[in-house]
């Protein structure tokens, strides 16, 4: 028998991505942990700190307030998006006439940049010579602070009787609320809508001649098939949610992150640490990695709830 | 059945209202006189109010302002040609040759007067050449990685197909600083290589290209290998032919997040010179923040590129969403 000879040709169609993806990618990941533990200026590294930015991170009320505000913005933006899609794609799939059509004008701001949607929402939310304040004129509304307002939603709401700690986001951070739900409702009603029609029409059939009644198809068939899809929907929305960062930079402020710090999110606190006055770019590793570690122990968690939910 | 059809449609026309509405605000703001927008005309309709006279009384209108009344029924005014120049100033006339009018007017000048105020042309090409450059090359390593990873065996294939799937999980702001300070060390921010050449290849295209060269049936590449055809050959003559319409979706979402990417060109790159459009419009919104006009406008030109190549390509991007792993 012949000894098979080393193959070098998988290896060599292999390189080019291999080494762009281990030199830009996987080396900074590493180095991001290197980072944290080390006061690092932009020329190189000097003491090792240990877990002192860490410590630091636990008593930073300006970090814990990004957080909070990021919390707000994932509580509001996840479920509204993935009940709205799914809605709307149910919509969609019981449609053959202009599905294409509407498909085309749902997907639009989602592949229009992120910047300039900022830019044209910063001026819809305007107090003076925005669309939003024009829109509940006519039906004789008083104009509303939008982005210039720090008072939280629910003290909006309900009056100056809710206390600080239950207001809710301000409405300066549900105005971010309203754009980013806005930004990615297209692209998670185009999976929904793949989704959906995976499931087979047999499924309906055999319901309807059982007697069930649209709510129950809905809720006994529809949902639960569509399961695999609500993860995956549900994980990517958290993901970028968690991330968020253009919209606050265009649309907030000055400066950025107001009003009084009610918009200001995780990410763009490390960008502020990072890239900022002070140029603290292990602090910001740190708080890079914090994020880093809330995505991941979410996704695992996803995870494993998939498993134990599937059909 | 009609009726739950009729429903539908309405709820899905009010959520494509909702959808659209923000575009076509920002259309009809951008051909808008900033002065009309600054008085409250805060609507979809671009018109201009004036007051006109009509002084040989056939209907022949010249744009005045009426500056104050005059005893008698009459009015001082000023009155202006098509260019907003004085041609008669504080002119005694009837009351009754004075209308108040609102007209619709388009203000496309607009859109010259924003692209003038930066070098929006600049921003365009460094845009066009650092996108399309990482498009082409994308696809280049993308295709023979994801044809290795789809139809070879060798060592340690599993493991690194894990290590790329599990790092394209990890979020952008994570690697950014160190990225960072690795490009300041070799010497490339602020220079085209920082936005380039990290991004020249993508996990998620590897993975997209991966999906369909491992659909391709086994006996196309036996008979190739019968006839004589390399394994390059195969990639060349057999695999990318029949993946056109894959790769063409990979290259344009490879191409939508780099012409929309703002985070790492606005870190990494600090010259005017090589800005980006998405950094070059952020900062034009910076500077001409009271402009609504002409801040709608310069939005309308970044965004068209796009949204015209999404809809050349929609059928294709859409048909990849029902038959490729994008979903769940």
């Amino acid at each position: 028998m012949v000894k098979k000879k080393f193959d070098i040709g998988p290896y060599l169609y292999l390189l080019p991505a291999l080494v762009i993806i281990i030199v830009f990618r996987l080396v900074p990941i590493v180095l991001s942990f290197v980072v944290s533990f080390y006061e690092w200026s932009i020329n190189g590294a000097g003491d090792f700190i240990g877990f002192a930015n860490y410590q630091k991170l636990l008593t930073d009320p300006e970090f814990w307030q990004s957080m909070l505000n990021t919390l707000y913005l994932v509580i509001f933006v996840v479920p509204l998006s993935l009940i709205l899609s799914l809605v709307f794609a149910n919509f969609l799939n019981n449609i053959t006439r202009l599905r294409a059509f509407f498909r085309t004008v749902y997907y639009i701001p989602t592949v229009t940049s992120m910047v300039a949607v900022s830019i044209v929402w910063k001026i819809i939310f305007n107090q003076q010579t925005g669309l939003m304040n024009y829109l509940l004129g006519l039906i004789g509304i008083d104009p509303l602070g939008w982005l210039a307002e720090s008072r939280g939603i629910f003290q909006l709401m309900f009056g100056e009787g809710v206390p600080a700690w239950a207001g809710g986001p301000s409405l300066a951070l549900f105005s971010i609320i309203i754009l980013t739900i806005w930004k990615g409702l297209g692209y998670n009603t185009i999976i929904y809508l793949a989704g959906l029609q995976n499931i087979p029409e047999t499924y309906y059939e055999a319901a309807s001649i059982d007697g069930a009644n649209k709510f129950t198809k809905f809720f006994k068939i529809t949902l639960p098939l569509v399961s695999p899809t609500t993860f995956y929907v549900l994980m990517m929305t958290t993901i970028t949610t968690f991330q968020v960062f253009s919209q606050i930079y265009l649309m907030t402020g000055p400066p950025v992150g107001g009003p009084l710090g009610t918009t200001k999110v995780i990410v763009y606190y490390l960008f502020e640490q990072g890239f900022g006055e002070s140029q603290n770019l292990s602090y910001a590793s740190a708080i890079a990695l914090v994020v880093f570690f809330i995505i991941l122990s979410l996704t695992l968690f996803q995870r494993r709830l998939e498993k134990k939910v599937h059909y | 059945m009609r009726d739950k059809k009729i429903f539908a449609f309405i709820i899905l026309g009010l959520c494509g209202l909702f959808m659209i509405t923000p575009f076509a605000w920002m259309l009809a703001t951008s051909v808008k006189s900033q002065l009309e927008i600054n008085k409250g005309n805060n609507g979809f309709i671009p018109y201009v109010e004036a007051d006109y006279l009509d002084l040989a009384g056939d209907g022949e209108l010249l744009r005045c302002k009426v500056l104050k009344p005059a005893p008698g029924d009459s009015l001082w005014i000023n009155i202006f040609d098509e260019n907003d120049v004085i041609i008669a100033s504080y002119l005694k006339v009837p009351a009754s040759k004075v209308t108040h009018k609102k007209s619709i007017k388009f203000f496309f000048t607009n859109f010259a007067e924003a692209w003038k105020k930066v070098p929006f042309g600049r921003y365009f090409l460094n845009t066009v050449f650092v996108s399309g450059i990482s498009v082409i090359r994308v696809i280049i390593t993308g295709s023979l990685a994801a044809y290795a990873f789809a139809r070879m065996r060798f060592k340690g294939k599993e493991f690194i197909f894990y290590l790329f799937i599990s790092m394209m999980m990890v979020p952008q702001p994570v690697y950014l600083i160190p990225s960072y300070i690795l490009l300041h060390h070799l010497g490339w921010l602020n220079t085209y290589y920082a936005l380039i050449v990290p991004w020249l290849a993508n996990i998620f295209t590897i993975f997209l290209l991966r999906q369909q060269f491992k659909s391709l049936p086994q006996e196309l590449f036996d008979a190739a290998s019968i006839d004589g055809c390399s394994r390059f050959g195969a990639l060349w003559r057999i695999v990318l032919p029949l993946s056109k319409g894959v790769i063409a979706t990979a290259a344009i979402f490879a191409f939508i997040g780099s012409w929309n990417s703002f985070m790492w060109p606005l870190v990494m790159i600090d010259s005017p010179q090589l800005r980006v459009l998405q950094v070059g419009l952020s900062y034009f919104s910076a500077e001409a923040s009271s402009q609504t006009a002409l801040l709608m406008a310069a939005s309308t030109f970044s965004i068209l590129p796009l949204v015209l190549l999404f809809l050349i390509a929609q059928r294709q991007i859409m048909a990849s969403f029902v038959s490729s792993g994008l979903k769940g």
